[in-house]
């Protein structure tokens, strides 16, 4: 890899790391002295390694440099010295020497724990993903930007507040423990599953971005996953969720990134070894008696999998639907059971139920009106298309529409 | 918005149906209540089985359990759900659709759920 693209690779992959460490052995409170290190780690290796060349083992380079910088730090800090350092010597013992241990395993604990600490009830959702993309996944503030359609400024100064509620609150890197656990990993499920729908469903035009938030959704999880305590059957739900609509990432988009809809896709793009990942992590979810709205969501991905159109297939997502309908209401989920609704019972009986959901300023309420009128009364689906039309806010969806208007 | 409860009356609970029906109510059960929950007026439910019902009475000052949930009327309750709506008649309109009235002599029941608010 080039140097130019190495430093960014890296950057992604270990700038978070190097904080969670220094994170957890300063405390959270002093997270931005930790994310200073790291990034002044990185300005160095910029530095050097334009000069002397990239070094044989770029990583262990890095984590040496964040280690000197941090010692050099506590050293030279007096006000890092005289609070840091007596709050440390309370809690490690005296003869242990400042020695930031890189090891996969603290690594892998630094941040899990720094998953928690993030996905703090205290903060707004929207500020728990920005700081799970800075912090846990590398992301640049632009990035971030890009990823959530708005500017730095705002993105900045959104996870500047969040940090300090959560110094104010004193979140420290340390597991919940028993039924707050079980609590606050329901928040930070919900995190990475926004965080992944944020990839999935953005309107962002930058595919690479879209698809990196996905992919970091899932690492996340797999952290999760790898922890003996953490590994819970809603996780394995979440984590299949995931598998499932990825499996379709290849085949969503055509080569000048419209979208295709699914029942157009081929389905010979899907990729069987996520579908496969997925079946094994479902299977692993229905461990114990619970079902979360993930086991509901990650059954009717799974049985999206299957492309052929069957009555067992329908009936089985009708079921599903009416069912996570009872446990979180959502508009685009009325939407889908209406549609399922439509397969299972005819289009005679959803059009009754469609038009009890008054979701009117809904560009995919239209769509789906004007979908279940197409066969019966064309005039009918053409206002309901139009209607859509008005709606719509991208030019992706305004295609698709079009596209259903000027085949009627 | 106002909470309803639609409780659901058999008339006559001793009547055994076949799995087959028992399935084919239950589907229909489950789309009449996705019905409600998919407008968002969804609130809980519960079905009443009628396996290992007891009636607890009072006879002399005591309490008397009997097995079933009939007594001496065969009439029984076979589920709630509670439902949010504008008005009564919007509660009503939900009820219409439900399964059970399918059996003659069935009826659903609609009660507004008490506010907590030290009045009702």
């Amino acid at each position: 890899m080039e140097q130019k693209e190495l430093i960014p690779h890296l950057f992604r992959t270990e700038f978070s790391k190097i904080v969670a460490v220094l994170c957890k052995w300063i405390g959270f409170e002093h997270i931005d002295i930790a994310e200073d290190i790291a990034s002044d780690t990185f300005l160095s290796a910029f530095e050097n390694w334009t000069y002397k060349g990239v070094p044989e083992n770029p990583t262990a380079w890095l984590y040496t440099v964040a280690k000197n910088k941090a010692k050099n730090h506590l050293t030279r800090n007096k006000l890092f010295t005289n609070k840091i350092i007596a709050e440390l010597k309370a809690t490690t013992p005296a003869s242990e020497e400042f020695e930031l241990d890189m090891s996969e395993e603290n690594i892998k604990d630094g941040q899990l724990r720094m998953l928690f600490a993030i996905c703090h009830p205290s903060i707004p959702q929207e500020a728990q993903i920005g700081l799970a993309l800075r912090i846990l996944c590398g992301f640049d503030i632009d990035e971030i930007a890009n990823a959530f359609l708005t500017n730095k400024e705002t993105i900045n100064k959104r996870l500047s507040r969040a940090k300090e509620k959560l110094r104010a609150e004193k979140v420290e890197l340390t597991y919940p423990t028993g039924g707050e656990m079980l609590n606050r990993l329901q928040t930070v499920l919900t995190t990475l599953y926004l965080l992944f729908n944020e990839g999935y469903y953005s309107e962002s035009n930058d595919a690479v971005v879209r698809e990196e938030l996905c992919n970091e959704a899932m690492r996340l999880l797999e952290l999760l996953m790898n922890n003996k305590e953490t590994d819970m059957p809603m996780v394995n739900a979440l984590y299949a969720l995931m598998c499932f609509h990825v499996s379709r990432f290849a085949a969503r988009k055509n080569s000048t990134g419209e979208i295709i809809l699914y029942d157009e896709q081929d389905e010979t793009l899907w990729n069987t070894e996520l579908i496969t990942k997925g079946a094994f992590h479902l299977n692993k979810a229905a461990q114990g008696n619970q079902v979360s709205k993930y086991h509901l969501e990650a059954s009717i991905a799974y049985w999206h999998t299957i492309k052929t159109n069957s009555k067992e297939k329908w009936e089985n997502i009708l079921h599903l639907y009416n069912h996570l309908l009872q446990l979180s209401y959502s508009p685009i989920a009325a939407l889908n059971r209406t549609y399922a609704l439509a397969k299972a019972r005819g289009n005679e009986t959803a059009i009754t139920e469609a038009e009890k959901l008054q979701l009117n300023t809904n560009h995919y309420y239209y769509t789906l009106l004007g979908e279940l009128y197409k066969e019966t009364d064309s005039s009918k689906a053409k206002q309901h298309f139009e209607k859509a039309l008005s709606f719509a806010k991208t030019s992706a969806d305004k295609q698709i529409i079009q596209k259903k208007i000027d085949s009627l | 918005m106002e909470q309803y409860a639609l409780i659901m009356r058999h008339e006559d609970g001793m009547k055994v149906a076949s799995p087959e029906q028992i399935q084919v109510w239950m589907k229909q059960t489950m789309d009449w209540i996705g019905n409600i929950a998919a407008q968002n007026k969804f609130v809980s439910g519960t079905g009443l089985p009628f396996a290992d019902a007891k009636v607890v009475k009072t006879k002399g000052n005591k309490p008397v359990v009997t097995n079933g949930p009939f007594g001496d009327i065969k009439e029984t309750i076979g589920g709630l759900i509670i439902v949010k709506a504008d008005s009564v008649e919007e509660a009503v309109e939900f009820a219409k659709g439900c399964p059970v009235l399918q059996g003659e002599g069935n009826s659903v029941e609609v009660r507004k759920i008490a506010k907590d608010d030290g009045v009702h």
